[in-house]
């Protein structure tokens, strides 16, 4: 054996833990669970007949397809939001805030990010409940006469995230700015571009890998998310984490729930390859 | 434009900490229910959530498991970014690759397939079982970190501690670690923040000795309260108070 093949050999025993406990506890029950969807459950006895019966059912019975369709809509939404919200606020942090306090504003715009996840959701129905603060400030202050319904709506789960949301972006889209040299502004300035082409033509394009991060990770991260829907938007309508949680505890048809977590990652994985192309993953 | 900036940046921030105002502020409220009108302040509801042995006891579990599985998952990150930044293997991408990807899939998923296993092993659900899954999620992140930081630089150092005959965990622990030092810091207080905060891991792995949002969450389902309000306020100030500890030392020392 040379010596290259031993250096090799040993360096590669160093990675050997982790990957048998990546293995074990990671791809194993992954395994596991996409062998288990095609059973199905009967009574309280899992079947083991493998077919894509829970497929099937998936995308034909209304109540479970619904569910695809609002965390779609419901995970779409909030991740535009996002993006529109966060930009500005980025560019603003980046370019209007003197250089030494910009520090202190993007760790204020992401201080709300250390409360935990289960009370940050609990603060907004607080906030947003019939006797909130939000309805009885806008009552008091005469805009409504009485209290609109936000609670345990899609409207209460989509602010519940674009508040986290916000600040995740902030901070990818900030830290994207000022690596941009302001010189690619005055240069576009120099040649003679209006303020709204210099944005559109020089500033944008040039933002769009750490937009695009961040609105990947938004969406992987918003449609897996079972606190946020579960906890403001209540049970008129549900997500597929809600329908998986669902499925886990009223009868424990685990078939069942492997199968829609499947669907989940089949999702996550198109969104990645539609948006991989922008992604500056290749770093890790 | 500068004032509307200044506006827009205003009403944003406004956004971000309303929840955060109402939380802590109706924390203190003295009648039971945390809506306006406010009538406090008093501190008896802080009294009551610290007097409170379930919650100290989740309290306490959440810390073992956050402390504990940020250990396991630094160690393994750590050998495992040495192993594979050093020299080039065949598969070493593949292999990369296989470490992050517990990053990408959502922490629902993880935990109904340890879920799935741990009932078909007969192995019931407990602390444990919610420190297995909860360095399954910190690996990726340590390990990504750590490989990101490891460079030529260390590299040469490793070398000439070598041939001057130091044993491999002696080059590992005597030379590589102290060079990494704020990549290892940063990676493991990372590691405790994301198991600190994990809810579904440790709502589908435990039964009893559950961690502290589990407990949480249990006492949502009884309505609002200022108690939770209090126990929420109190989670946020510990969090701030380890932040400021890390800006004023890890990451001060790691700018120079």
């Amino acid at each position: 054996m040379t010596m290259e093949q031993q250096e090799r050999r040993r360096s590669f025993s160093f990675a050997v833990p982790a990957l048998i406990w990546t293995c074990a506890f990671f791809v194993v029950p992954f395994l596991v669970m996409l062998v288990l969807s095609l059973a199905h459950l009967e009574g309280r006895q899992i079947v083991q007949d493998y077919d894509l019966g829970n497929y099937v059912k998936i995308f034909t019975e209304p109540s479970l397809f619904k569910g695809i369709m609002v965390s779609l809509e419901i995970t779409i939404t909030v991740t535009i939001l996002s993006v529109l919200l966060a930009w500005p606020l980025a560019w603003i942090i980046a370019t209007q805030v003197p250089e030494r306090y910009q520090r202190l504003a993007i760790m204020l715009a992401v201080l709300p990010f250390w409360t935990s996840y289960v009370v940050r959701s609990y603060a907004w129905a607080l906030v947003l409940g019939q006797n909130g603060v939000l309805m009885q400030g806008l009552i008091a202050i005469g805009i409504l006469d009485e209290p609109v319904q936000i609670m345990a709506t899609r409207a209460a789960t989509v602010i519940g995230f674009v508040h986290f949301f916000v600040m995740l972006l902030t901070l990818t889209i900030y830290s994207n700015l000022i690596q941009l040299s302001p010189n690619y502004a005055r240069a576009a300035a120099d040649l003679g571009a209006s303020g709204w082409n210099t944005f559109r033509l020089v500033i944008l394009p040039l933002t769009l890998p750490g937009i695009m991060t961040g609105a990947f990770l938004t969406f992987v991260l918003c449609i897996g998310d079972y606190i946020t829907p579960q906890i403001l938007g209540g049970n008129n309508e549900l997500s597929m984490p809600q329908l998986i949680m669902l499925q886990l505890g009223r009868r424990g048809d685990f078939p069942m729930a492997s199968a829609l977590s499947v669907v989940l990652m089949v999702i996550v994985t198109l969104a990645y390859a539609a948006s991989a192309r922008w992604l500056k993953m290749e770093r890790v | 434009m500068r004032t509307l900036g200044w506006l827009y940046m205003a009403a944003i921030f406004v956004f971000i900490f309303l929840p955060v105002v109402v939380l802590v502020l109706f924390s203190f409220q003295d009648s039971r229910l945390p809506v306006p009108p406010f009538d406090g302040p008093t501190l008896k509801w802080y009294a009551q959530v610290l007097a409170d042995r379930g919650m100290m006891e989740a309290l306490r579990n959440s810390l073992v498991v956050a402390v504990v599985s940020s250990a396991v998952a630094l160690l393994l990150g750590f050998f495992a970014a040495q192993g594979l930044a050093r020299v080039r293997l065949p598969g070493s991408a593949l292999m990369r690759g296989l470490l992050i990807a517990p990053m990408t899939v959502s922490y629902l998923i993880i935990a109904l397939g340890l879920l799935t296993v741990f009932n078909n092993l007969g192995f019931r659900p407990s602390l444990w079982a919610t420190g297995i899954g909860h360095v399954v999620i910190s690996l990726p992140l340590c390990f990504a970190i750590l490989f990101a930081a490891m460079g030529d630089h260390q590299k040469n150092a490793e070398r000439a501690a070598r041939d001057l005959g130091a044993s491999d965990l002696q080059v590992l622990f005597l030379v590589t670690a102290p060079m990494l030092k704020p990549a290892l810091l940063a990676a493991f207080f990372l590691s405790v923040t994301f198991s600190w905060d994990e809810f579904i891991i440790a709502f589908l792995l435990t039964r009893f000795d559950v961690t502290l949002p589990v407990e949480i969450w249990s006492m949502l389902r009884s309505g609002l309260s200022p108690a939770t309000n209090a126990i929420g306020s109190l989670v946020f100030l510990v969090s701030i108070v380890i932040l400021i500890l890390l800006e004023l030392t890890v990451f001060r020392k790691s700018k120079t």
